[in-house]
């Protein structure tokens, strides 16, 4: 196992399973980036083949870290998005290759994808590392090990999609039939391309589904050759299709599609606004949405300091916060305030910034220039409504989108800083008194991805846990994810579950089959 | 689905006859071994150590210690109890022609369908119930009251597995692969006429890095080895597949020691009905394979042929042609069929009932007796005119004699199918979508096959009724009797929906 274990503190027994970022001791044991690793593919991926855009235009992909261009890659058009929905749909026709399998052979094919990426995967992580400008260390120990447990624990759901016999009135046999649902939409944010394909992809492809995915314009260099080694996999012709472009042209045209059946769009909440408008003015097509959050992070005072300290750092500046998961709001009980406020100082100057292919890097650029500025427009905004900046604040070197990792000290819920997603390296401390304080105040948002709570009283950790309006809580650490744990938003932070057996519940579609029989028996 | 096969190892290297038990090859402890028989040849393979209590006990305790809270084997990932198994997929499919050759060596089974079908069986139980590993949930249940209550589906402990000599290899694996997925540690007996292919799986076990205790493997006898596994009170679950007799020795044998979960899969007497508007030549071909597969020598085999009294001479006549043509003779000839049985005692057996057959008025048909003069072989064959009170009616035969019986009617042809203490199995083939669900749902059989035959898998349960057996093997169900469901309640301060 690739990923790395990080001993947090003495309480714990044994090695701690958090998803923490490789140290750079661990880094040792990884294998060498690819630092000269150039894209492969460019163009749209069709029927298991390479097409030109239909238009001719392209977009440029940018490395975060050098602000240089690293190629062009097509922007489709409506029409490569039609040319894609059409091969998806006759790959999913009654009688067709994909159709016609065993559902235990889908597995295999999942399963070989899985192979397939492990083999490749130095060069994968590389090209995601040069495109993202995410640290290598953490592409590998954490994207790239949690994108392949993915696929292997979707392949093993493949030929265990049940369906049920019914007991229901009168002289029939009643069956359900879990079918797949059809040609399936999958749009991939920028901030861990890889994995939220295989968030996607893995259940999409194990219900039996055909796919048109659109990465972002970003970030769509990684997508590109995993379509590639879909077709190496033995996926027939297709199943898979890759339509590289942008939200308003490549991605409106895909959710507007009138011959596409499902939608699964990881993205910010105004986006998920947008489709799911687009969907009620087409075929109403079936929807999943992952969004942004403003994830409160509860840090009680009978805690284990040292452990709750570090989990909340690496809760907010993992990925340079740009997770939808940040615990973006990390509320202090008032005894341990002061002391928390130091030590996440401390904590957030000694994070190690630079190149992305160095493996001691523990923060890279933020993806690029616009998330760069908004970032810095929010630590504005923070200092003028009069938040107390401890820390941090400014531009990180002369080249590269990168930003010191920041903190704010004092803030109060009305504050900008407090209630919108930043989406970057900037932490908020706010101040908190009593359990029902806490709790009303962590629920007073749109958002509810997700929560955490620090506190070695199990009738608190019982009681956020009942109250609090998230996805998913965590109690007594943080971004802990599983193949096998659903997750999702509640309220504004999306709409449906991915991960875990509800993943599949998406991309399914249930069919109630009733039997006249001549007589029936219990 | 078969691919072309590579040629038989005719003299597979035998490398392993010991007794595994923590990763280590030992002998046993009285210092006994016990020969194994080439039912071809009725002549000696070679001696292995022969198994008893004591070995059984010191197999339990590695079991135990395996499976200790903090072991290893407790601590794993449930997703890398699937990554074992699946190498351990990939071990078997590498050595496929040497398994395949040593199965048919020590069973007699022919070699094509040890190749084609017996070691891509085993192969997908194990890649099958790899999947499940990380999917045994438990649940969270809304109880009265200001608790939080919660379900874990736990590993049950130390299973005793108990492997018959018909499918050796393939049902070790039908045990095997869902207990170790659910987290369980395994002593295996595998059948003593059918040892080694086992003995062999172990190596593979120890090649793919599964902790040393997780899987014991004693060879040697029922009422010695097998028994002490049953009556061991540090062993958790049995699950045996065997004969109804010695199905209810275990069951008593678990009632005497620490109530331990039983798992049997046993005998059966399955009917196969065949109505007069089914597709005549496919529904003949069908219980052809249904009753004279592995020469017999099959649990849920079709070994009562009902067919309506329309069609009943021409499916004699079409049975009696499928029976000539099939070939018997020497197990790694490719095109050959049928191989011997699996020795002397149910040889002696077999002929015993067509004696009886014979002797209560059955019309034999085709065959009756020994094929050739050396192994233990026996002649195809066919008896017409068979009615429900003979012998060869109700009793398992497990050979290759096939009773066709004839009906009239379809409330009829249910209740006589149901008059048995059996019930693993049972077909139909009709056209009639009625007569089809009638009959599926009515009959008292484990897994009902309409227009088909000996088409299962291990995604779907599989086990009897009555006295065909207790539980089910396959499927979800099959892996949950693997595992013991605790519930844990926890006080809150206030509970809210």
């Amino acid at each position: 196992m690739l990923l790395f274990a990080k001993k947090l503190g003495t309480a714990s027994s044994g090695l701690q399973k958090a998803y923490s970022y490789a140290t750079a001791a661990a880094a040792t044991a990884l294998p060498h980036p690819l630092t000269n690793v150039k894209p492969r593919y460019t163009t749209v991926f069709i029927n298991n083949e390479w097409h030109k855009g239909c238009d001719g235009n392209t977009l440029p992909i940018i490395n975060p870290a050098t602000e240089e261009k690293i190629g062009d890659v097509v922007l489709g058009n409506k029409a490569d998005v039609d040319k894609a929905v059409a091969a998806a749909r006759a790959a999913f026709k009654m009688g067709s290759a994909w159709r016609r399998i065993d559902a235990s052979s889908r597995g295999t094919l999942v399963n070989r994808l899985a192979d397939l990426m492990e083999r490749d995967k130095v060069y994968l992580t590389s090209l995601e590392t040069l495109n993202a400008g995410k640290p290598y260390t953490q592409v590998c120990s954490f994207d790239m090990t949690l994108s392949i447990k993915i696929l292997r624990y979707y392949a093993g759901w493949c030929d265990k999609i049940h369906g049920k016999t019914i007991p229901i009135d009168g002289d029939y046999l009643c069956v359900t039939r879990r079918e797949p649902v059809g040609v399936c939409g999958l749009i991939i944010p920028w901030n861990f391309p890889i994995l939220m394909l295989a968030f996607k992809l893995a259940p999409a492809l194990a219900a039996g589904n055909t796919i048109v995915l659109k990465p972002s314009e970003k970030t769509p260099l990684t997508a590109l050759y995993i379509a590639q080694l879909c077709a190496e996999a033995g996926f027939p012709a297709g199943v898979v299709n890759v339509v590289p472009g942008d939200g308003e042209t490549t991605g409106a045209a895909l959710v507007a599609h009138s011959d596409v059946n499902k939608i699964t769009f990881t993205g910010s909440t105004e986006v998920g606004h947008l489709i799911q408008k687009s969907l009620g003015e087409s075929n109403l097509k079936r929807l999943t949405l992952e969004l942004g959050g403003k994830s409160p992070n509860i840090v009680l005072a009978d805690a284990d300091l040292e452990k709750a300290v570090d989990v909340s750092h690496q809760a907010l500046f993992f990925n340079m916060g740009q997770c939808c998961t940040a615990g973006s709001r990390t509320f202090v009980q008032s005894k341990i305030y002061d002391e928390f406020v130091e030590r996440s100082i401390e904590k957030a100057n000694s994070r190690i910034i630079g190149d992305p292919f160095d493996l001691t890097t523990e923060h890279g650029p933020q993806i690029d220039d616009i998330q760069y500025k908004q970032v810095l427009r929010y630590i504005d905004i923070g200092k003028s409504e009069g938040a107390k900046m401890v820390t941090g604040g400014g531009r990180y070197g002369k080249k590269g989108f990168y930003i010191q990792p920041t903190v704010f000290k004092d803030v109060q819920d009305d504050m900008t800083i407090a209630k919108e997603e930043i989406f970057g390296p900037v932490m908020q401390i706010l101040k908190f008194d009593t359990m029902e304080e806490v709790c009303e105040r962590a629920n007073k948002t749109q958002y509810g991805l997700a929560a955490s709570i620090f506190t070695k009283d199990i009738d608190k950790a019982l009681t956020l846990v009942k109250n609090i309006q998230s996805g998913t809580v965590w109690v007594n650490c943080y971004n802990v994810l599983d193949a096998a744990a659903p997750f999702g938003g509640y309220k504004m932070s999306g709409l449906g579950r991915e991960l875990g057996e509800s993943g599949l519940d998406a991309y399914t579609e249930s069919k109630t089959v009733t039997i006249n029989i001549s007589e029936n028996n219990s | 689905m078969e691919t072309a096969v590579p040629p038989p190892i005719i003299n597979p290297e035998i490398k392993f006859t010991q007794i595994f038990i923590n990763n280590e090859w030992v002998n046993s402890v009285s210092g006994r071994t016990f020969p194994t028989v080439n039912p071809v040849t009725e002549k000696v393979i070679c001696h292995i150590q022969e198994g008893d209590k004591a070995d059984v006990d010191k197999a339990v305790a590695a079991a135990t210690a395996a499976f200790e809270i903090g072991s290893p084997w407790r601590r794993m990932d449930a997703a890398q109890r699937a990554i074992l198994l699946h190498k351990l997929g990939d071990l078997i499919m590498r050595d496929q022609t040497y398994i395949a050759s040593l199965e048919s060596l020590d069973n007699g089974k022919p070699y094509k369908g040890a190749f084609n079908l017996d070691v891509p069986f085993g192969v997908k139980q194990v890649r099958y119930f790899a999947g499940w590993a990380d999917k045994l949930t438990g649940k969270t249940i809304p109880v009265p009251g200001d608790y939080f209550c919660y379900t874990r589906a736990e590993p049950v402990g130390v299973v005793g597995a108990i492997a018959p000599w018909n499918f050796p290899f393939g049902i070790a694996l039908q045990k095997i692969a869902p207990a170790l997925a659910a987290g369980c540690v395994v002593v295996l007996k595998p059948s003593e006429q059918t040892s080694l292919t086992a003995l062999y799986l172990a190596s593979l076990i120890k090649e793919v890095g599964f902790p040393p205790g997780v899987v014991n493997i004693v060879p040697g006898y029922g009422p010695t080895a097998g028994a002490a596994i049953c009556e061991h009170h540090d062993v958790d679950k049995v699950s045996f597949t065997g004969s109804t007799a010695v199905g209810k020795i275990i069951m008593a044998a678990s009632g005497k020691s620490n109530l331990k979960g039983v798992s049997l899969e046993l005998g059966g007497k399955s009917p196969n009905i065949v109505f007069a508007d089914a597709d005549l030549d496919y529904a003949a071909l069908m219980s052809h394979h249904a009753l004279f597969f592995n020469m017999g020598q099959c649990c849920v085999s079709g070994s009562r042929t009902y067919v309506q009294e329309e069609i009943y001479d021409e499916f004699v006549k079409k049975s009696i042609d499928y029976a000539k043509k099939r070939t018997i003779g020497d197990p790694f000839d490719l095109s050959v069929e049928n191989g011997p049985q699996i020795d002397s005692t149910q040889f002696k057996k077999i002929l015993g009932l067509i004696e009886s057959g014979k002797q209560q008025g059955a019309k034999l048909e085709c065959g009756g007796g020994r094929h050739g003069d050396k192994g233990y072989f026996i002649e195809n064959t066919v008896f017409s005119n068979v009615t429900d009170d003979m012998c060869i009616a109700k009793e398992e035969i497990f050979g290759p004699v096939q009773q066709i019986l004839k009906f009239k009617t379809i409330d009829d042809v249910i209740k006589r199918a149901n008059n048995t203490q059996y019930g693993l199995a049972a077909a139909v083939f009709t056209k009639d979508i009625d007569k089809a669900f009638a009959v599926a749902h009515s009959v008292k059989a484990g897994t009902v096959w309409v227009n088909s035959y000996l088409a299962a898998d291990p995604s779907a349960p599989f086990g009897g009724f009555k006295m065909s057996g207790i539980g089910r093997e396959g499927g979800e169900d099959g892996i949950r009797e693997f595992c013991e469901i605790k519930t844990v309640v926890v006080k809150v301060p206030q509970k809210n929906s």
